[in-house]
């Protein structure tokens, strides 16, 4: 399986800051992949570094097998819908049609203009005074008309109400139905990303904090709830990944490709809303953070 | 569209098994018959928003226990139906259970204690049979 | 592309189309008049109303502020904006390589920057041509064309000024990512730049013509006090008085620099310091005398200056240096703006 998006010990800085670090990756074509972490996690430098807008201060990326931005055709098998979906205010919803028409070799005119139709966009509009709903769809019609092969989006629903969020995974999702192409989304809500991706990566001060198909990751961690022990010896091939306790009860969230044998704990499944959260929450004092993992 | 699926997304059952077995509940029920062709996987994207994949697992499945085949560049049909030997004992337990329920309420038994009392005495059924 | 730069440039270009157009109307509707003065009388200057006179400042102004306008107004936008606002995340993403999308902003703005201060300047220096550098009778007297005041906003100077401050402005606006500094570091910029030519560059484009010139009531322009307020200086002036003078010092008989020996001074009738005249009036007769006695001791003027006839090799010139220099610019625009070369 060709990896989509690829990326090598890829890294950002801001003066002294590093925006993301040490961050490699591999998401598989066909997939529509969440990315997810708290705000200034490093999703939209991950996002901006895959499109070729901003330049690595150090490791690669690689973007449908080549680096980013380095000719016209390598151009137009990425698309972006980026934050705060910019588009010019000055020009009409047409004229944005237009920008697309001229400036992308494999442009699908008639696909646009149905998107459209069927939202109700009025295409003498000014862009600058479409609703935020409107400009997203504007936005990501943009992305889809120019038939990328992988469409990137930096937070494209943060700021819609329920409706127009709703609106706009429908149209997505109905662009990906329709066959090849591989999406990368990012969000700090969860819950958006739970229908909609079956590939995850979760950032956390700027690093890879796990990354794998939403399936496998739902398989291979568990909620382990048992009596509240001094000693929690796991077997060596089982790595806690967060872990709460009140004085008779231990709660664990637990990372066991293998399954769970010890018959003390009560197993159950986690939702992806909880196993994004247990990465996140930075771990209590005195036990070391979760390693970097990447589950295939 | 023949039917229409709902997805409940807090009740812990992955998207494609509730898909899954919303069709076979409705197979079941007879609402679906052989021969009807389930909805395809871009009307179930675009009215529910979600992944593709997780329709296209559903019915993976579902044709994998022979209840569906996949007509390729056509879409999904029901390959069979329940016989009507098996639906027409429905009516009557329906109506039988429609009765106990009203009983049960009158006894004063909430939503919960209801479910709580089926579960058991269904639990301990099945473990004597 | 093209079309996506047009149309973003569409209100700039109608504003300066609508200025050049009001400039062309009314050098066509008072333009004749003066030519045809001109042809008549040999001191225009005189003979125009006070409204012509406004004109002609006007005209001055215009093509003065007009490049700083187009750095300031057409050029830092030009990044600063999209940057700003976001937009170039839109633009980027789409099919075209960022040189080409720098490219053909940075393209069509400088040359619809060009041609719009070209036809001002063409207009306004064929209006004010009969009229440069005439001496008048009445004071304020115009300079002669290679003065500063004059030659930046003549000719085809302007044009080169337009393209450096809007490639200026493009790379300003690049770097600092914010379109009001952008515009306000342009501005200074350009301000200083247009004072730094003069003094420094335009003396040396084409090499100063020498000369020694004897001091004669005709030759002088003035006397004056040095700093020091001790010594006199006198300046003189060439036979065309539309040369531009550029150092003008006293040498004794050696060739050496010397100031003026003492008893010049007491020699003289009129008080010490006399302001440049243009005045025809002679003066008394012994200033002839004095003047005779400095020449027989051996002082001379040494004079470098440009001839008036050079105007055009000039402006040629320092056009060349400015296209030279916004190229430089340029290609320090695109190295700013490149993608991740890996």
């Amino acid at each position: 399986m060709t990896a989509v998006l690829a990326t090598r010990s890829l890294g950002r800085r801001y003066g002294r800051r590093w925006a993301l670090r040490d961050c490699t990756l591999a998401v598989p074509a066909g997939r529509v992949t969440g990315l997810v972490g708290p705000n200034g996690a490093g999703k939209s430098t991950l996002l901006n570094l895959a499109t070729g807008i901003l330049t690595p201060s150090a490791g690669s990326v690689e973007v449908c097998g080549a680096p980013p931005a380095r000719d016209p055709a390598q151009l137009a098998k990425v698309g972006f819908v980026a934050q705060d979906t910019p588009v010019y205010a000055g020009l009409t919803v047409e004229e944005h049609l237009r920008l697309g028409a001229r400036l992308n070799p494999r442009w699908d005119a008639a696909a646009a203009r149905r998107r459209l139709d069927r939202l109700g966009l009025d295409t003498r509009q000014r862009a600058g005074k479409l609703s935020g709903g409107q400009r997203a769809q504007l936005a990501l019609t943009l992305g889809l008309a120019k038939r990328p092969e992988l469409l990137l989006l930096d937070e494209p629903v943060a700021s819609l109400d329920p409706l127009a969020r709703r609106e706009f995974l429908q149209v997505l999702m109905e662009a990906v139905a329709e066959g090849d192409l591989s999406v990368v989304l990012s969000s700090h809500v969860v819950s958006d990303l739970e229908r909609v991706c079956d590939h995850l990566i979760v950032l956390v001060d700027s690093q890879v904090g796990v990354a794998g198909d939403v399936d496998v990751l739902l398989d291979t961690h568990h909620r382990l709830v048992g009596p509240r022990r001094a000693a929690h010896p796991l077997p060596r091939d089982q790595h806690v990944v967060g872990a709460s306790h009140t004085d008779r009860q231990s709660t664990l969230v637990v990372r066991a490709p293998a399954g769970i044998a010890d018959p003390a704990w009560t197993v159950s499944r986690l939702s992806l809303e909880d196993l994004v959260l247990a990465y996140l929450t930075p771990p209590a004092q005195g036990r070391p953070a979760a390693p970097l993992e990447t589950v295939r | 569209m023949t039917i229409e699926f709902s997805l409940d997304a807090g009740c812990g059952v992955s998207p494609y098994l509730q898909i899954a077995q919303q069709v076979r509940q409705a197979v079941r029920l007879g609402l679906l018959r052989a021969g009807d062709q389930l909805p395809t996987v871009k009307e179930v994207v675009s009215q529910l928003a979600i992944n593709p994949n997780t329709v296209l697992k559903a019915y993976r499945e579902l044709e994998r226990d022979g209840l569906v085949t996949a007509r390729p560049g056509v879409g999904t049909f029901v390959t069979r139906s329940v016989p009507a030997e098996v639906t027409a004992p429905l009516e009557p337990l329906r109506r039988e259970l429609a009765r106990w329920l009203v009983r049960a309420r009158s006894a004063g038994l909430d939503d919960e204690s209801i479910a709580a009392l089926f579960a058991t005495t269904f639990r301990a059924e099945r473990d004597v049979a | 592309m093209i079309w996506l730069t047009w149309r973003q440039l569409r209100a700039q270009a109608a504003t300066a189309a609508l200025a050049v157009a009001a400039i062309g109307v009314v050098a066509v509707l008072t333009g004749p008049r003066i030519a045809d003065l001109a042809r008549r009388t040999t001191n225009v200057f005189d003979a125009l109303t006070s409204t012509e006179r406004t004109l002609h400042v006007a005209g001055i102004a215009v093509l003065a502020v007009a490049p700083a306008l187009a750095g300031a107004f057409w050029g830092a936008p030009l990044l600063a904006r999209e940057l700003e606002t976001g937009t170039h995340r839109l633009a980027w993403s789409q099919s075209v390589t960022r040189a080409r999308w720098l490219g053909t902003k940075l393209g069509l703005t400088v040359a619809s920057g060009a041609v719009a201060i070209g036809l001002m300047s063409l207009a306004i220096t064929w209006w004010a041509a009969p009229v440069d550098g005439v001496a008048g009778s009445t004071r304020g007297a115009l300079p002669g064309r290679l003065t500063p005041i004059s030659f930046a906003m003549r000719g085809v100077a302007p044009v080169g000024y337009a393209v450096f401050a809007v490639v200026l402005g493009a790379t300003l606006g690049a770097v600092l990512r914010r379109t009001l500094p952008a515009m306000a570091v342009t501005l200074a910029l350009y301000v200083v730049v247009q004072i730094a030519v003069p003094l420094w560059i335009r003396p040396h484009l084409a090499p100063p013509v020498t000369t020694t010139v004897t001091v004669s009531t005709s030759t002088l322009d003035g006397i004056s006090i040095d700093p020091d307020g001790r010594n006199p200086v006198i300046s003189t002036h060439t036979p065309d008085r539309g040369d531009w003078i550029l150092t003008d010092e006293t040498v004794d008989r050696s060739g050496r620099a010397a100031t003026l020996p003492g008893w010049f001074t007491a020699c003289l009738p009129s008080p010490d310091v006399v302001p440049a005249s243009t005045s025809r009036q002679a003066e008394a007769a012994s200033p002839d005398a004095c003047f005779g006695r400095l020449a027989d001791a051996g002082y001379r003027q040494h004079v470098a200056y440009q001839p008036a006839h050079r105007f055009w090799q000039l402006q040629w010139t320092e056009t060349a240096f400015f296209l030279a220099l916004s190229a430089l610019l340029a290609a320090g625009c695109f190295w700013w703006i490149r993608p991740p070369q890996r």
